[in-house]
């Protein structure tokens, strides 16, 4: 008896709507995060991640009615991310309905921002994105959707992260991102070996043996969009592999 | 029926609210420690810290009115950190007061696990447990109380060590984990709280 491995099925949203298309033949309505959802929880999504990908204020209006009407259907956890630059806006998020909130570039700019939030609303609340790009035998942070390096070293970027308070990392191979390729095990191993608090695996997921390889070099859940909405494959098939991988998970 | 919710801070109440409603049960924010004493059935929810959260308790008035209507065995339901606070105290946030409803401290998970313990976990429900039964209850808590408190029937849960994932005594509910995003389990631990305490 031990706490499961989560799966997460992530939805990009942009203006309220699902960016990538989301391809199952029972949704009437493809970008419809609200149905999407519900269709993820009942396949036995551990939790959903929504990410905001807007680049206005009036789609970041949106993002949060979305979140509310996400909220009224959705009786599993629900982490919301994307244009996070303040307590404030975190706290929009949370009352919207959103159970953890997600910081990336703008903590990287202003690290205290993962501080303020973990101090009024929990370090369970408060996790951490983070895009790694290889840079030799280590990685290095990359923001703004991937278009800006920083210099700054990954592992380093987490530690400094979980002592400020996040409870949560979440890791994103930006070289893996969309390839289908596999997660970076690699990365996953370097972070979840020093830092304590649980890290979920993402980038370059396209089979259930990513998943499982993931989850061994020490990731505690996985995060899966494209092969998901692609209708490749279900939640529910990638946990039943898992499971039969004898990883314990939610079935 | 009235369901009141104690605002113990700003934490996830849409999240129990909707819960509720997909029930078809409404609820509403208390503002005043009356509201407290008139609800047919009170949630104590509670994200944070446990000092935070007794100080919005102690700052609204509510520990008198909480505590009585807690004695009386009116019904009440305590979530997370609304659940901690039924202890005197809590190593989380040294030298806050919990309503000492039981005598235990909560305390922090041993080192070896990841900290804090995010995601679904096991509940084994204590013998006659009346509204709690065996499943996957989502959990998100860095401290945990560790030994089951007297004249209460306890549920556990496994991490690192065994701890109380839930306690109950007749109308009096308290659950670590968090019933609102436990899915369908978790809402009808809510469910049978709603229907059979009275």
């Amino acid at each position: 008896m031990s706490l499961a491995v989560r799966l997460l099925p992530c939805l990009d949203l942009k203006d309220g709507r699902v960016v990538k298309g989301i391809r199952f033949q029972d949704l009437r309505d493809a970008g419809d995060p609200v149905e999407a959802a519900a269709l993820y929880e009942a396949q036995g999504g551990d939790e959903l991640v929504l990410l905001d990908v807007s680049a206005t204020p009036e789609g970041r209006a949106h993002a949060l009615e979305t979140v509310s009407s996400v909220r009224a259907v959705l009786s599993i956890p629900m982490t919301v991310g994307g244009g996070v630059r303040s307590s404030d806006d975190a706290g929009r998020l949370l009352e919207a309905g959103a159970d953890k909130v997600g910081v990336n570039t703008a903590a990287v700019r202003r690290p205290e921002l993962i501080e303020e939030i973990s101090v009024k609303y929990g370090a369970q609340c408060t996790v951490l994105a983070v895009d790694a790009a290889a840079a030799g035998r280590s990685w290095e942070v990359v923001v703004e959707s991937g278009r800006a390096r920083t210099g700054q070293d990954v592992v380093e970027w987490c530690l400094k992260a979980v002592s400020l308070g996040a409870g949560e990392i979440l890791l994103t191979s930006w070289d893996r991102d969309g390839t289908r390729s596999g997660y970076d095990t690699d990365l996953i191993m370097a972070v979840s070996d020093v830092v304590n608090v649980p890290v979920i695996a993402s980038g370059g997921a396209n089979e259930a043996v990513h998943l499982i390889d993931a989850v061994r070099a020490g990731a505690s859940a996985v995060l899966v969009a494209s092969i998901l909405h692609d209708g490749d494959t279900t939640v529910t098939a990638l946990k039943r592999a898992m499971s039969g991988a004898g990883i314990e998970v939610r079935l | 029926m009235r369901v009141v919710i104690v605002p113990t801070g700003t934490a996830n109440i849409a999240s129990v609210r909707a819960a509720f409603a997909r029930l078809d049960v409404a609820t509403a924010e208390a503002a005043s420690p009356d509201d407290l004493t008139g609800a047919d059935r009170v949630v104590l929810p509670g994200v944070g810290s446990f000092g935070a959260a007794a100080a919005a308790i102690d700052r609204l008035g509510l520990r008198q009115p909480l505590l009585a209507r807690i004695e009386s065995g009116a019904p009440t339901l305590c979530v997370c950190v609304g659940m901690q606070l039924l202890a005197t105290q809590s190593t989380e946030s040294p030298g806050a007061r919990g309503l000492g409803v039981v005598e235990e401290v909560v305390t922090r998970f041993d080192e070896g696990v990841r900290v804090p313990q995010l995601g679904w976990n096991q509940v084994e429900p204590g013998e006659g447990a009346r509204y709690v039964t065996a499943g996957w209850a989502y959990f998100a808590n860095s401290y945990r109380m560790e030994h089951a408190p007297d004249g209460w029937l306890a549920s556990t849960s496994v991490y690192s060590g065994r701890f109380v994932a839930a306690i109950e005594r007749g109308s009096l509910l308290a659950l670590q984990f968090h019933p609102e995003l436990s899915g369908a389990w978790g809402s009808n631990v809510i469910a049978r709280w709603l229907s059979e305490a009275a």
